[in-house]
């Protein structure tokens, strides 16, 4: 078996100095109920060859991101990724590599840690970064437990427009008294509505920016409203490509950002592995979960980097842990940190643009078609479409066509309410004029013929 | 004059009258190695004996301190902010935590002695 | 000043080489645009240091070679399952198919997603031989949440909320006892005994009307089979609680025996340990969970179903098979990425490959055990499993401690291994060399260390030193947590 390394002959060599002829012999402690060797319905091991045939005839039983015209987002956004990320991550030392917990032999990792938490800091207008977390989900989750604890409230406001997932990831994870979290998916945000909600009980209010439907919104008055009952501002960011033409959560007065960081990076992968974001103001650092890298000096003077602050996790502080956050994303942070240096503060800007650009064309391809209504005022790359079919049915009938056409929101949300005709377009660079032109003539024979 | 009680968790607590100042022995801040930061408790607020109260942060540990007596904090040792190492070098004078109004001093019954606490840490 | 040397390459922070006018990325031009973000627009600088593609590369390949991995040598961490990472895994996951699909795509266009998800279930759920399986948890700590949120959940489903008292082995690794409190149970310690093993008597006498569960390791953190496993897992249901099982150390037992037959309720897998995916410095992880029929039903949200043939994703926490979940751990569907690595892994073995796996780790850990007693302190008496703990015992009047010890490794090219893990052992050192060493790596490790073992005894003093050959050198955590600087700030230009 080509992974593993011993021979018959070393076997042998090594039970005997060992002192046992069977294997079984070093089995003593499972007990006499349990047997040893059962029979498993599994097959027997398979050369690379075979295993490259399986998982590709499987593979190609998926139509991909590359092969269609493509436009889905909610959450998990298609962008380029330049052929430099993946060959760095790829590194044996990077890809093979352990926890940084010996920081002499684990600089390199500890160093673009660093990096990573400046360049989260920066993005989101905020003081801090940890070393990431498993995804903008949980980022949100926890930054509402980090809330909590923080005000010593129990209350959480969340505004109607989170995506909905999110929204069932905080209820899962946080106190089970259901009283205590205020959601009521819509398609509505309306900010005054919002401010009526917050009162001295609430520990934090949740907003997402853009929005689930793609909407943009101005946080600075709901901010003023939020600190002014003692409550916490979280701003939740899923298409983080955004921040570079929106004001940042920072500046719109937000004392906790999390936010989905794949765009950069890191390929759609089928919802995972991906790489969640969070930042705060330097006076809740000690608040906030997960692994963080920290700048010190060595015994010489010389600079260089560790983790810190690590009382606050799991293993260290055990029953009053701040989170039960364990490992971070690793890889996946290094990819970001990767395609952000790449792309540097003109890249990064001129993405933005490009992908705002891309879903302005589309909107204005989208008004000349008739019982298609674009209901966003403002839009970053994501808008929602009023269709005049079920959109179910549209993306079904879109993709025998050979486009994916868009996410039906009633897809994402359990939640009470009618939302059957309406879809989730996302655009990008990637998308070509072609791909807009298909999807505008395709659109009209699965509505019209 | 000034009593000096111990707890089985390693703090002290002197008392003077119906006023206490607490903090922590000199084996436990041996035990959790250099201090990073200290959460201490608000001005104003009242802890019963027993509860936890402030909490220790080193390098390799976090610890709980649990309060010797019941009482209303009217003090805390706020250079310990800037500079939570003065626990190690001085924990029985200048790293104080903070200081009580006694509730009920036949608590005080319920502590170790200094005798007490010797024999607990084997000196 | 040059701080080169050699093949070693100093190496400043991004922002100390980068500039915000670089980049290396080509991006078409854009005419006048006229925005319609609304009044959140903004053209303000952020501050984002950029290189062009040559640099970026320099930039981080210099940061590689600062870093050990399982690929340059061996990293004998206790319970960490530090395996090789086979490369097939990688191109697997690398398939377009794989990664370049969305989580949102309508069913029928990413049926060979929803097949693999269903084949590395239903191959897990054989190996573990448990009913059920969700493959949804992020890590192996999220996985251990995931179990015991199901317990929690079967216990309201029960009606019987007043069961808050979860015990935990003063052995356990941090996380067990975290996870219980953090879900709000009260936790309460069970002791080890002289063998290393959980206190059977103290076990029982634990256990009143308010007991929910308890939470174990097995094989378990020193490394030993726990022999009264299924004797507690009777008297846990017996007494109206539920067994959940640290599935950390799996790569001791997997394709040996089935831990279903020890009578768990739950057990979170490591893909990330015991099925090859790689540790990626830290992360990404994957921690699916089985559950024993007891906890069938309250498995979170969403599962994947076949049909048939035709696979289905049950989202709605309305259908019937999820009315009693607990809900959702995350968004999507869990880490697919690893989920195509780990699955190119265990066709690769096969049952008869993963059975030599387990085999192979086992046979390596004793090797070294019955190799390294002369010079260091095994904790034990008797054979261990997959990993070896020893004590400090063997430091005993050097003056070097277990630290000291470890860094003192970092010179002779290992990576140390876990230390001061688990509590119960003074000084403890935890090393569990994985089945995918050579007998020729295990023979240079015992030599390595029975040689350091050797110069304890004359040159105490060098260890205190160590390591002498990394270019940082002890660093000094103490301030880093103190004074904390967490990111790069530009200086201001202006003394101030």
């Amino acid at each position: 078996m080509r992974y593993l390394p011993l021979t018959n002959d070393d076997r042998e060599d090594m039970k005997k100095v060992i002192g046992v002829s069977d294997i079984n012999e070093m089995f003593t402690n499972v007990p006499k109920e349990v047997s040893l060797d059962p029979k498993f319905n599994l097959p027997s091991h398979k050369t690379e060859m075979e295993v490259g045939k399986i998982l590709s005839e499987i593979a190609n039983k998926n139509i991909n991101s590359n092969q269609v015209p493509f436009f889905l987002g909610a959450g998990a956004y298609k962008h380029h990724i330049p052929a430099t990320v993946d060959h760095i991550i790829q590194r044996s030392e990077f890809l093979t590599s352990y926890t940084p917990y010996q920081p002499e032999i684990s600089q390199g990792t500890l160093q673009y840690l660093f990096e990573f938490q400046t360049q989260v800091s920066l993005i989101t207008g905020m003081d801090v970064s940890n070393a990431s977390m498993y995804d903008g989900s949980t980022s949100t989750a926890e930054a509402v437990s980090m809330a909590k604890r923080i005000t010593k409230r129990n209350k959480v406001v969340i505004s109607p427009t989170l995506h909905p997932q999110y929204a069932e990831v905080i209820n899962t994870l946080i106190s089970s008294n259901e009283d205590e979290i205020d959601y009521n998916f819509s398609e509505n945000f309306e900010v005054e509505k919002l401010i009526s909600k917050i009162d001295d009980s609430v520990s934090c209010v949740v907003v997402q920016n853009p929005d689930f439907f793609g909407s943009c919104h101005s946080l600075e008055q709901l901010a003023e409203h939020t600190h002014s009952k003692g409550a916490l501002l979280i701003v939740v960011v899923n298409e983080i490509i955004s921040l570079g033409i929106m004001k940042s959560p920072g500046e719109m007065g937000a004392d906790i950002v999390a936010c989905e960081g794949q765009s950069l990076g890191n390929p759609l992968n089928f919802g995972g592995p991906y790489i969640g974001l969070m930042s705060t103001k330097d006076k809740y650092v000690r608040q906030l979960p997960g692994r963080i890298v920290g700048e010190t000096i060595d015994m010489n003077g010389e600079k260089g980097f560790v983790l810190t602050l690590a009382t606050r996790e799991q293993h260290i502080r055990r029953e009053k842990a701040t989170s039960n956050i364990c490992t971070n994303s690793g890889l996946c942070s290094l990819a970001f940190t990767i395609h952000l240096s790449l792309l540097g503060e003109m890249g990064f800007k001129k993405l933005s643009k490009l992908n705002h650009e891309a879903a302005i064309k589309l909107y204005n391809k989208l008004k000349t078609l008739e019982g298609f209504e674009v209901t966003n005022n403002s839009f970053f790359n994501e808008f929602t479409v009023k269709l005049p079919i079920d959109a179910s049915v549209f993306v079904e009938k879109m993709a025998e066509k050979g486009i994916l056409a868009g996410v039906p929101v009633s897809r994402v949300s359990n939640q009470e309410g009618d939302f059957s005709n309406l879809l989730l377009v996302a655009s990008s660079e990637i998308n070509s004029d072609f791909d807009r032109d298909n999807f505008i003539k395709l659109a009209k024979e699965v509505c019209y013929e | 004059m000034t009593d000096i009680f111990y707890t089985k968790d390693h703090e002290w607590i002197k008392v003077n009258g119906d006023e206490g100042v607490v903090g922590i022995t000199s084996y436990a801040s041996e035990q959790l190695g250099d201090i990073v930061f200290v959460e201490l408790p608000e001005k104003g607020n009242s802890f019963n004996q027993g509860k936890d109260v402030a909490v220790i942060e080193s390098v390799k540990a976090a610890s709980e301190i649990y309060s010797p007596a019941s009482g209303e904090i009217f003090e805390t040792n706020s250079s310990l902010e800037e500079k939570p190492e003065i626990i190690n070098e001085d924990p029985l004078d200048s790293g104080w935590l903070y200081k009580i109004i006694i509730k009920n001093k036949d608590e005080l019954k319920n502590l170790m002695s200094e005798e007490e606490y010797k024999k607990l840490i084997g000196v | 000043m040059n701080k080169n040397k050699g093949l070693d390459h100093d190496e400043q922070l991004l922002f100390e080489v980068g500039d915000i006018n670089k980049t290396g990325v080509d991006l078409a031009e854009i005419d006048n645009l006229k925005h319609m973000i609304g009044d959140s627009f903004s053209e303000n600088e952020i501050g984002l240091a950029g290189l062009s593609e040559p640099e970026t590369i320099r930039h981080y390949v210099r940061l590689s070679r600062k870093n050990y991995s399982i690929d340059a040598g061996l990293y004998p961490l206790g319970s960490c399952t530090m395996k090789h990472n086979p490369r097939l895994n990688e191109k697997m996951a690398r398939l377009e198919g794989f990664s370049d699909i969305h989580p949102l795509q309508p069913i029928s266009t990413c049926q060979g997603a929803l097949e693999l998800i269903d084949l590395i279930s239903s191959w897990l759920k054989e190996l573990t031989g448990m009913a059920a399986v969700t493959m949804t948890p992020k890590a192996g700590a999220q996985g251990e949440l995931c179990g015991m949120m199901a317990i929690k959940q079967a216990l309201l489903d029960r009606n019987e909320l007043n069961r808050k008292v979860v015990l935990v082995p003063d052995s356990a690794h941090g996380t067990n006892p975290a996870t219980a409190a953090f879900l709000g149970f009260e936790v309460k310690t069970i002791k080890s005994n002289d063998k290393g093993l959980i206190d059977f008597s103290d076990f029982k006498d634990n256990i009143d009307e308010n007991f929910a569960g308890v939470m174990i390791t097995n094989p378990n953190t020193c490394g030993l089979f726990e022999t009264d496993i299924v004797k507690i897992s009777e008297l846990t249901h017996k007494s109206g609680g539920y067994l959940y099982c640290d599935g950390a150390n799996f790569n001791a037992v997997v394709g040996k025996l089935k831990p279903g037959d020890l009578g768990i309720d739950a057990m979170h897998i490591n893909l990330h340990k015991t099925f090859s995916t790689p540790h990626g410095g830290g992360g990404p992880g994957s921690g699916p969970v089985v559950f024993s029929d007891r906890l069938e039903k309250f498995c979170p949200t969403p599962l994947v179903k076949n049909i048939k043939g035709d696979f289905i994703l049950v989202e709605d926490s309305n259908e019937k098979d999820l009315t009693k979940s607990f809900g959702r751990l995350n968004v999507f569907h869990g880490q697919m990425g690893m989920f195509v690595r780990a699955m190119s892994y265990m066709l690769s073995h096969g049952a008869d490959g993963l059975k030599q796996v387990s085999e192979d780790a086992v046979l390596n850990a004793n090797y070294l055990r019955a190799s390294l007693s002369s010079h260091l302190t095994p904790a034990f008496d008797g054979f261990c499993m997959h990993e070896i703990l020893f004590s400090d015992d063997f430091l005993k009047d050097t003056g070097v401690e277990t630290l000291d010890f470890a860094k003192a490794m970092i010179d002779e090219g290992y990576h140390p291994m876990t230390i001061y893990f688990p509590l119960v052992i003074h000084g403890a050192l935890l090393v569990e060399p994985t089945e995918t060493e050579s007998k020729q790596s295990l023979d240079h490790f015992i030599k390595t260390l029975c040689d350091l073992v050797e110069r304890l005894k004359k040159d105490s003093d060098s260890f205190k030193a160590a390591p002498l050959f990394t270019p940082i050198r002890r660093l000094d955590e103490t301030q880093a947590a103190r004074k904390p600087v967490l990111r790069w700030k530009e200086e201001p230009l202006i003394a101030v």
